[in-house]
């Protein structure tokens, strides 16, 4: 009965192509990240002997386990730091109607767009002074410049949606704000929370300008900056094989999370920017 | 937008309500407070600092001794604004955001309609989707890059098996291309943002329009051109712009793919550069003050825009 329309046609025309174009690159990284040695240089597609060489070099060229847990650490401290702090603003700002609100969330989401090379030689002289320069707290610190304004707007979204009548019993009750914040509202958010911490966690996972300008040692790298910084004995040595190991191991856990987290990050995205 | 306070108790007097009201604004500054301390901190000082800087000859390697010079980082002979290779930069990135914001958005179009159509592969679609924007930038900037080499490079294999090319191209090395290849790896990474943005707008669209086109017997193209486009066109607007921001601070792909050719170098790039490379703090600060400038002059716009946007519903 259905007939077959220009569109549906123009569908299965695209949708291959979409997704190759979406996935050709990473899977070409996986597939040269299992080459060794001369076979990177060869023209098939698949290893024709899968190999591990490149995974084991890069954790023993250098510090990369340091680099991956340097990140892990960064990028937990700045989602944990940013999360509780925004949850108390978030109510604030989406629950009780202040003067001067709209300005707050104006200002909020100005800094947000702020380019973090404009704050480069401000934030230099603020993380000297206060000694943190090579050290990850200087990263935590700085990372928080773009994370803190997404999480505020984002959970204030979520939180406006919330109904007042737990928040009125709960406070008849004699709940102090915290309670009603931390016991029955988080646990509500879940969700939300959950999506907004992964886009927050992928941002500071991912940020580059300030671990590069901010570490100066190997072992206070993060992996952006590692995988950067791998070099051979020219530029035109670059050691491929161990920059797309690499590459996988720093991609693939997000892709993961990505991956079973889509749905609300869809929803967490969408919120941040849209209804905004 | 009021409509979420708390309605205060019936039962209590006038007075308290006020009384409570009163607290509770006060607890709201409290619980804004935190968040604001962090951001004054280490985003509005640090930008007052920047601008302080700019006025002074400061050097990376010994910060605290400098020497108010004025504006002569600025307007001086060998000020920002009379340096050839900022004014290249700043080309370079209006150009980089204009081409970019401007693929990224007609193939988001492109694949948000996709990811709207309703068929048994939408799941599949959306997570495939979800990939190059979840690869970090530089991994993604390396990819490239190897993929795109221009000896063992596959994509120069595959063009040449194809007969589309003659000989390998120098995709990151030749001035000609170098530019456009950075736009291409931009727009890879960044069109599935776009796309989901667009898709939450067409799914706002209600379907009680669709029904009534259809049954009027309207053709799919009018459809999509007379009443879809119009009703998302905001959305759009939107995010275009937020990607308009980001496209215009760009760093970490062309740092990693081309570092320091100057056909691609961006604003950016250029600042850190000075100040880093060159040390040179005063200056690179006030190349970053402009930056700064004409990034709140946008964001000004936009927000003039989603204020006239929040009052009008």
């Amino acid at each position: 009965m259905k007939r077959l329309t220009w569109t549906d046609a123009l569908y299965w025309l695209a949708l291959p192509l979409v997704l190759l174009f979406a996935l050709f690159p990473f899977v070409y990284a996986i597939a040269s990240s299992f080459k060794r040695g001369n076979a990177l240089f060869s023209s098939d597609f698949w290893p024709q002997a899968w190999s591990a060489a490149n995974y084991v070099a890069v954790f023993a060229e250098q510090p990369f386990g340091q680099n991956l847990l340097n990140s892990v650490l960064v990028a937990g401290g700045v989602v944990a730091l940013s999360l509780t702090v925004s949850l108390l603003a978030a109510y604030a700002l989406g629950r009780v109607t202040f003067r001067g609100r709209g300005l707050l969330m104006m200002t909020i989401l100005g800094v947000s767009m702020f380019p973090q090379v404009a704050i480069l030689s401000g934030l230099f002289e603020l993380i000297t002074w206060l000694g943190l320069y090579d050290s990850l707290w200087a990263l935590v610190l700085s990372d928080l410049i773009f994370t803190l304004p997404f999480t505020v707007w984002v959970l204030v979204t979520f939180m406006r949606e919330l109904p007042k009548e737990l928040e009125e019993a709960a406070l008849m009750d004699g709940a102090g704000v915290l309670t009603v914040i931390f016991r029955i509202f988080l646990p509500l958010l879940w969700p939300a929370v959950a999506a907004t911490s992964l886009l927050a966690f992928i941002a500071a996972w991912n940020e580059f300008l300030f671990a590069l300008t901010f570490t100066l040692s190997g072992e206070q790298r993060t992996v952006p900056v590692a995988i950067a910084l791998i070099s051979g004995a020219s530029s035109y040595e670059l050691p491929w094989g161990n920059i797309m190991a690499a590459s996988v191991i720093v991609t693939v856990p997000l892709i993961v999370l990505v991956l079973i987290f889509q749905r609300h990050i869809v929803s967490g995205l969408t919120a941040g920017a849209v209804k905004g | 937008m009021s409509s979420e306070t708390l309605a205060p108790p019936l039962c209590l007097p006038p007075r308290t309500v006020s009384s409570l009201q009163r607290s509770r604004q006060r607890m709201a500054w409290l619980l804004v407070a935190p968040s604001l301390l962090v951001l004054l901190a280490i985003a509005g000082l640090p930008l007052l600092r920047t601008f302080w800087m700019s006025l002074s000859d400061a050097q990376l390697a010994d910060l605290s001794s400098r020497q108010f010079v004025g504006l002569a980082n600025y307007i001086g002979d060998s000020g920002v604004l009379n340096d050839p290779e900022w004014w290249g930069a700043v080309r370079n990135t209006l150009w980089f955001a204009l081409m970019s914001v401007g693929m990224e958005t007609v193939l988001g179009l492109g694949i948000a309609l996709m990811l709207n159509h309703p068929s048994r592969l939408k799941t599949l679609l959306r997570a495939a989707v979800l990939v190059p924007w979840a690869i970090p930038t530089v991994v993604s900037a390396k990819m490239w890059s190897w993929m795109l080499h221009d000896q063992f490079g596959v994509i120069n294999a595959m063009l040449l098996a194809l007969g589309l090319i003659g000989e390998p191209l120098a995709w990151t090395a030749d001035p000609d291309l170098a530019f456009v290849t950075i736009v291409l790896v931009d727009v890879w990474k960044t069109t599935p943002f776009m796309a989901l943005l667009i898709l939450a707008a067409l799914q706002m669209v209600p379907s009680d329009c669709y029904e009534a086109a259809r049954v009027d017997g309207v053709p799919t193209w009018s459809v999509f051109l007379n009443l879809t486009l119009p009703l998302i066109t905001p959305a759009v607007l939107v995010a275009m712009i937020f990607r308009t921001l980001d496209a215009l601070r760009v760093f970490d792909l062309i740092y990693v793919m081309t570092s320091n050719s100057r056909t691609t170098k961006s604003m950016s790039v250029y600042v850190r550069e000075q100040m880093i490379d060159f040390q040179l703090v005063g200056y690179g600060s006030a190349a970053a003050t402009l930056l700064f400038l004409l990034i709140a002059l946008i964001t000004l716009c936009y927000m003039a825009l989603a204020r006239r946007r929040m009052e009008g519903h």
